[in-house]
């Protein structure tokens, strides 16, 4: 039972962190420190906390331009990620990268990108590696359900079923491509049965329960750790409260009823874990956080922006 | 007695050996484990190496050239292979959105060593859609490094070289260049990137050629040597990094420059280092001209295909046309493939 309140401030602690990063994010837009785009996590974070608390650092993820909650949960380092916001030199990507392009090879953090779709062949050859290795370790890809439209999608699933490669593929449904509802792309309903003609397993999460998420990808993972499964995918049903890129909300375009977020809001993870909490803990988890999210604030002000020189360093590994 | 092979058992050689001496590459691409053996390169490399390290794929090449990066992300050292540069078509998506972005993108954080094998097709109406030489595509993308090595030496060299590179880098092969024989040492050596090779020293005029336009330029020089045309002919090798200075110095001095791309001119290797060359003012002492692909799609049949290609002998008619203006020649009879063998060492 220990463990278990245990874990559970664990969860906590990682979906406060996010979530409160990002609405941190959303008090600073106007003032144009932030210099890209923002793909905002909030309401989603429940995917990434529920799967990357499975995982070990030396597990690998891959991401998309959604990217900030997956960096986090998985152990990024939260200065390096605003300081990249803000394009200062002590940003995980010297300035280079920006929201979309967060990435911590020391963390597992192994890209996100802003092409739907590209990061998943990316993991699923990592996987080949982490086999071709012996190793333990697995590869998780997460994606939208925009990128199961790219010929990406298809072709990496082909290919990780037919070499059993222990990659979690992780799709998180929000219904939405930028504005465009999946039913209006895709003749059915029917993701899991796609990646099960693949040649693997696949399971459907509703409901927004981020301990269930969890269950099912601790389980998924170690019998791919084990040797006894090859990949797997997991359609998680979720939704974006805020508008596609951007701080705001969206409600106005018309294209999604107020409706479908409000219920997602009601169900919202945070809250709900925190009850199983004593509000005591909570207080000493949230004190801890917001220090920490005021401080990598106050590193991405203070820090410099790159010079010029630095336009052409890292093009090329020397 | 110098040891000799050809580029295709040279190819073979360095993937073996390089195989042998670092367990982290890995080989793949559609029909590398078949009874053909991308043409004898990769013959016998699944029965000493595996079926894990060498592999058929399926006919996804973008989805491949994605699991290449992830494989080079996760330490492995992949080699790639597609036995038609026109199926890189199909896989720019990752190679310039992905790969070639992999370092800088993530301030050097990540980086992607991996090998993309393409060989381009001519004659025996390839056509189309089996002729295609669009290395010119990739130089405009910073990020990558093209190589495309005209002697077997340089086969070797330049594909140890980059299998040992730390970026993405595309390896540019060219079928009729398969056969040619040439000096190759048993032992693994590299060949560095950004250093042309001057295959024919002259004073009179400078061919550039590249891929298999360097042997056209080989056999232009021979047709050229009998009227005393002496021509300096120059396999720039590597494409990105260019070796613009050799080229350059040879140009001066020789006051005429043909360059000939294996491709459409436009936006080509041609255009490139002439403009480097009139940005340097140099063009005031130098006679320049570009020879390409003609301007349209290959075509099938032989008779129009001939006037498609540049050739040897419109290479030794324009390089006499600049030195000698007006005045009409054209080389008597077809040379021997065999009469331009590369002779080593180098």
């Amino acid at each position: 039972m220990e463990k278990e309140s245990r874990l559970i401030e664990i969860f906590y602690r990682s979906l406060y962190r996010i979530r409160r990063v990002e609405e941190e994010i959303v008090a600073v837009y106007p003032t144009d420190k932030i210099k890209s785009p923002v793909h905002l996590s909030i309401g989603q974070e429940f995917v990434s906390v529920g799967v990357c608390e499975a995982l070990r650092p030396s597990d690998a993820v891959f991401g998309t331009y959604r990217g900030h909650a997956l960096y986090l949960a998985k152990g990024g380092d939260l200065r390096k990620m605003i300081a990249e916001l803000y394009g200062k030199q002590t940003g995980c990507a010297k300035g280079k990268g920006g929201s979309m392009h967060l990435a911590d090879a020391a963390h597992g953090v192994m890209g996100t990108s802003a092409i739907v779709g590209t990061t998943i062949p990316v993991s699923v050859g990592y996987a080949y590696a982490l086999k071709l290795k012996r190793a333990d370790s697995v590869a998780v890809c997460f994606f939208g359900d925009g990128a199961v439209d790219e010929g990406n999608f298809h072709e990496s699933l082909n290919f990780a079923a037919l070499k059993n490669t222990p990659v979690l593929f992780v799709c998180e449904n929000n219904f939405y491509a930028i504005h465009s509802h999946h039913l209006t792309r895709h003749h059915s309903d029917n993701l899991c049965e796609r990646a099960r003609a693949y040649g693997m397993p696949a399971v459907r999460i509703e409901g927004g329960d981020v301990f269930k998420v969890y269950d099912v990808a601790r389980d998924h993972i170690e019998r791919m750790r084990r040797g006894e499964s090859g990949p797997v995918f997991l359609e998680v049903i979720t939704c974006r409260w805020k508008e596609h890129v951007g701080p705001g909300e969206d409600f106005h375009l018309g294209y999604r009823e107020e409706q479908e977020v409000a219920c997602w809001i009601k169900g919202d993870q945070v809250p709900r874990v925190r009850g199983m909490l004593d509000e005591q803990i909570c207080r000493i988890i949230e004190n801890e956080v917001e220090q920490e999210i005021s401080k990598a604030f106050r590193f991405a002000e203070e820090s410099r922006f790159p010079e010029a020189a630095e336009l052409y360093k890292d093009l090329y590994k020397e | 007695m110098e040891r000799t092979l050809s580029y295709s058992e040279a190819l073979r050689e360095a993937l073996e050996q390089e195989m042998a001496a670092d367990p982290t590459v890995v080989l793949f691409g559609l029909g590398v484990d078949d009874p053909k053996a991308i043409l004898g390169t990769t013959k016998g490399l699944l029965e000493r190496f595996g079926q894990e390290r060498v592999f058929d794929t399926p006919l996804a090449e973008d989805g491949m050239t994605g699991a290449a990066i992830g494989m080079a992300l996760a330490g492995l050292r992949p080699v790639h292979v597609h036995i038609r540069m026109d199926f890189l078509l199909l896989a720019m998506n990752q190679i310039i959105n992905m790969a070639a972005k992999m370092h800088y993108m993530f301030g050097g954080d990540l980086y992607a060593p991996l090998v993309i094998r393409s060989m381009i097709g001519k004659s025996w109406g390839q056509g189309p859609q089996h002729s295609q030489s669009i290395y010119p595509l990739f130089m405009n993308v910073p990020g990558l490094k093209i190589v495309a090595p005209t002697t077997p030496y340089d086969a070797k060299g330049c594909m140890v070289q980059a299998i040992r590179d730390n970026n993405p880098v595309l390896y540019i092969e060219h079928r009729h260049l398969y056969y040619q024989k040439g000096y190759v040492p048993d032992h693994l050596y590299t060949v560095p990137f950004g250093k042309a090779r001057v295959l024919n020293p002259g004073d009179d005029i400078t061919l550039v050629g590249v891929s298999q336009m360097a042997v056209e330029c080989l056999r232009a020089a021979r047709h050229l040597e009998e009227i005393g045309i002496k021509a300096e002919v120059i396999d720039p090798v590597s494409l990105y990094p260019l070796d613009i200075e050799t080229i350059s110095a040879s140009a001066v001095r020789t006051g005429h420059l043909i360059i000939v791309d294996n491709s459409w001119m436009t936006c080509g290797a041609g255009s490139e280092i002439l403009a480097v060359l009139a940005e340097r003012g140099l063009l005031k002492k130098i006679d320049v001209r570009r020879m390409g692909f003609a301007h349209t799609a290959c075509p099938t049949t032989p008779t129009l295909e001939a006037h498609f290609y540049p050739d040897a002998g419109k290479i030794a008619v324009s390089a006499h046309d600049m030195l000698s203006p007006g005045k009409r020649w054209s080389p008597a009879g077809e040379l021997h493939r065999e009469e331009v063998e590369f002779k080593g060492p180098f």
